[in-house]
């Protein structure tokens, strides 16, 4: 098959990110086309949990988050129910006095940005949750986070993209990104105005000079529990773990699904391309949510799974033009918070593409920082 | 509280082909652990049958466990692999059991398909309605309709009929004249494969129809009746039960954990049942089903190879000779079309999470029906929905994910 039709724009990769920014483009009224080796949500994607969170390890990120969050709930009002977009807040647990401090630290934060948030102490965080165990310091309730099941969310993405025109190609592996377009294994070639790579994991082999790393993850969900957690519930000694690149840590992170199933999580670990389960970190990521939540040890377990979050040297994803080929643009490397931040993502995509001044300085996310 | 143990052979399945297996090695001395996912021996056929045969599998463990170098591990299940060691939960907790050899006896499940009311309450798989009435349900004097196809039907019906059952119907998909060449082929080797058949000559007061299938169910709470598809004509039965299955699908769950070649569903292995992957073997109805002889054949012969001990060559021509009756046999059972289109969009597929035919089919793959419509994510694990994806649209299964059963969270969480 040889492509000789031109598009606008062709997005590479039909993840999260990739779905969202064909979506705004479409929107936007460009002809686009949206390729993807797999399919929808096959990648990463497929293996995240879905909590669309504001986080304030920086000011980048937090004004990432922050605007994707806006985005997310202006999208909540049209998307399918079985999205399952639901709007139930993170409480950030304190095991201690430290802990709370920095909850304390953190809610002033949010409160001078105007996030919403509110401090619980012992009694009112074991009130919100009653199976976290007792003699927990207390937390932070951020009421305005969600959660979303992402890989129908992505699918619907795409769906509303090919209602606004857009074609999709699936199955076929890009090997190669130009400023003119991309290239298929046997040579074929789409030519297109703008070329936004979205590939996650895989954007390292279409762009020279991008690092992206894998971050190993692993969940596990439970059969249904009606109203065994209702928030989001995240441990705050995740900030002092999470982000240490050295070293494979675990964090005590649980997520109430629509299904009223109970989704655990989460380990990091670098650089292993395997994603067969690893029972060494998966002993230790439970056991870490076992001191948190007793009750989580005798639910019974349906399924365990791995996916590999793309990684940047910095932590802050890659979103922008292209140094030396100004029609190709990065979305790529948004490590632990893709789901959240592919909606701001996608826009700032957008407006650069249609020559628009980004709702946010979008400069922190240049990837001419990394060439 | 975690356990972890040790053995030179770890054979999991305690059926016909797993107690066979155990034998060898036990009484060679060999360090052995046999582990069954049931409190009970005897797998889907022993320890489902009262008398004789539910005594046979008692004394065959009775007399292993005389060994002192036997262990018996009941009630447990293996729910995943890390290097060579199974993850197993058992009532006491989890307990890890590293294999020098392996061998894999899991034996088989009932494929079902989906119709119009296959949900509805009183609607069982034919196994499933059997294992039910011995494990207490009361059937006497209910109507009872069996359907389906294989040869498992007409022991379903003889054994609801012994409880005292009114088997209204019998329908089998097949054509007769399949059945009938088939049956007729066999004259010269009356295997216990094809014992079900000889239940047809204890069935003649029952009504046994051929070339027919079950097209839908009807009932509001529970099942009322069934309407059947009998040749070119179409009748409605009323019934208390139905008990329908579609034959039987090889559980390969474990042997693809480890990585061992697949094909067309049963897992791959040469004459000595060694699988593509070093030191596991596989013996019985996970290798391709052919019934119980074949099981004790091979769990037999897989017993003797994993101790490097020489090999009968009768045990491996007679096995020869009984897998192609059984590829003969599976070809005579093969699915009709029409089974294909029974569903309609409002049918539901995958029972755990309610997934419709309509929205599953709008995809092009178990994967990404899974991903969009949850089929095959609940407790099962896909285990019914996936086979039956597999007839239905022609679907490879997602490959087997770890744990292979629900387990206790703690289970996932080992030693400190
Ligand atoms: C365990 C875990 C938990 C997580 N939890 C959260 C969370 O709670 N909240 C949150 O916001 N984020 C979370 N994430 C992160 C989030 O899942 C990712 O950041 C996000 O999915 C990345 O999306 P993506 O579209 O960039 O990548 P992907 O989903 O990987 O999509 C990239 C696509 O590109 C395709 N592709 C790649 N190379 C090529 C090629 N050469 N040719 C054609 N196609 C190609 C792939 O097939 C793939 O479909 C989590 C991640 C993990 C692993
Ligand atoms: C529901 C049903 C009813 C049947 N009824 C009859 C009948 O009446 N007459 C007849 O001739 N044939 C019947 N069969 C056919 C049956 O498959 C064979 O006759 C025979 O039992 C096969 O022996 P096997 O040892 O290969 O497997 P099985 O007898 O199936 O033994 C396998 C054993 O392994 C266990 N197991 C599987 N996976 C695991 C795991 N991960 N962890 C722990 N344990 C595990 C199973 O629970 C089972 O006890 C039936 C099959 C089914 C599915």
């Amino acid at each position: 098959m040889s492509q000789s039709r031109t598009y606008d724009c062709v997005v590479v990769g039909a993840g999260i990110v990739g779905a969202a920014c064909a979506m705004h483009l479409a929107r936007d009224g460009f002809s686009v086309t949206i390729v993807d080796e797999r399919g929808v949500a096959t990648g990463t994607t497929a293996a995240g949990m879905g909590h669309i969170v504001v986080m304030d390890d920086s000011d980048a990120q937090f004004a990432l988050t922050e605007y994707s969050q806006r985005l997310w709930d202006e999208f909540a009002l049209t998307l399918p129910a079985d999205c399952d977009h639901e709007n139930c807040g993170t409480i950030w647990v304190a095991a201690d006095g430290e802990e709370l401090a920095e909850a304390r630290r953190k809610h002033d934060f949010y409160k001078t940005r105007g996030v919403r948030s509110e401090m619980l102490d012992e009694k009112t965080l074991r009130e919100a949750e009653p199976n976290l165990r007792e003699g927990l310091a207390g937390g932070l309730l951020v009421p305005g986070d969600s959660v979303v099941y992402q890989p129908r969310a992505a699918a619907e993405f795409v769906d509303d993209a090919i209602r606004n025109g857009a074609e999709t190609i699936f199955g076929r592996r890009v090997v190669m990104v130009t400023n003119g377009g991309i290239e298929f294994e046997n040579g074929d070639r789409i030519n297109a105005g703008n070329v936004v790579v979205a590939a996650g994991i895989g954007s390292c082999d279409l762009v020279a000079g991008v690092r992206i790393r894998r971050k190993k993850g692993h969940l596990v969900i439970t059969e249904r529990y009606p109203d065994f957690v209702s928030h989001q519930i995240v441990e705050l000694g995740y900030l002092k773990s999470a982000h240490s690149s050295a070293l494979d840590s675990v964090a005590f992170n649980v997520q109430p699904r629509a299904t009223e199933q109970v989704l655990i999580g989460s380990s990091r670990q670098y650089d292993i391309d395997d994603p067969a389960v690893d029972y060494e970190i998966l002993g230790r990521m439970t056991r870490r949510a076992f001191e948190y939540m007793p009750a989580l040890a005798n639910l019974a377990a349906v399924r365990v799974w791995t996916g590999f979050r793309p990684a940047t040297d910095d932590n802050l994803p890659l979103i922008g033009r292209h140094p030396e080929m100004p029609n190709v643009f990065l979305a790529a490397g948004h490590e632990g918070l893709g789901i959240t931040t592919s909606a701001g993502t996608a826009a700032i995509i957008a407006d650069l593409i249609a020559g628009h001044e980004p709702a946010i300085d979008a400069s922190p996310y240049d990837p001419a920082r990394i060439f | 509280m975690s356990e972890s143990i040790k053995a030179e052979v770890v054979i999991v399945g305690a059926g016909p082909a797993g107690l066979c297996a155990a034998t060898g090695p036990v009484v060679a001395s060999r360090s052995v652990v046999l582990i069954d996912d049931n409190p009970r021996p005897g797998g889907q056929i022993w320890r489902a049958e009262k008398g004789r045969t539910e005594d046979l599998a008692g004394r065959m463990i009775h007399k292993l466990s005389e060994h002192e170098n036997f262990r018996r591990m009941p009630g447990t299940h293996v729910f995943g692999i890390d290097g060579n060691s199974l993850l197993c939960e058992s009532p006491g907790g989890d307990v890890r059991v590293e294999f020098e050899k392996l061998i894999i006896a899991t034996g088989a499940r009932e494929l079902l398909l989906p119709f119009p009311g296959w949900t509805l309450p009183n609607v069982f798989g034919a196994g499933g309605l059997q294992a039910l009435v011995k494990g207490g349900l009361d059937v006497s004097g209910k109507r009872i309709v069996i359907a389906g196809t294989g040869p498992l039907l007409l022991a379903v019906a003889y054994y609801l009929r012994s409880k005292g059952a009114n088997v209204v119907l019998i329908a089998e998909q097949a054509p007769r004249s399949r059945i009938l060449r088939f049956g007729l082929g066999l004259w010269r080797s009356p295997l216990k494969l094809v014992e079900a058949v000889w239940y047809s000559a204890k069935l003649l007061t029952t009504r046994s129809v051929y070339d027919s299938y079950v097209v839908r169910a009807e009932g509001d709470e529970r099942l009322r009746s069934v309407t059947v598809r009998i040749g070119a004509k179409t009748e409605t039965i009323e019934c208390d039960m139905l008990g329908v299955g579609f034959h039987l699908v090889p559980n390969t769950e474990l042997a693809e954990l480890l990585g061992c070649e697949i094909r067309n569903g049963a897992v791959v292995v040469d004459e000595f049942q060694r699988t593509t992957v070093e030191n596991v073997w596989c013996a019985g109805e996970p290798t391709g089903i052919s019934g119980l002889e074949s099981s004790l054949l091979e769990g037999t012969i897989a017993g003797s190879s994993a101790m490097g001990a020489p090999d009968s060559g009768r045990f491996l021509r007679r096995n020869r000779r009984i897998r192609r009756i059984a590829d003969r046999m599976n070809r005579c059972y093969e699915l009709r079309e029409e089974l294909r289109r029974l569903a309609d969009n409002a049918t539901i597929v995958c029972r755990c999470e309610d997934a419709t035919f309509g929205e599953m089919s709008k995809f092009d793959g178990f994967r990404a029906a899974k991903l969009q419509t949850r089929c095959g994510m609940g407790a099962c694990r896909g285990r019914i929905c996936g086979s039956a994806s597999r007839f239905l649209f022609g679907w490879e299964a997602d490959s087997a994910r770890p744990p292979i059963f629900p387990v206790r969270v703690s289970s996932l969480a080992g030693e400190d």
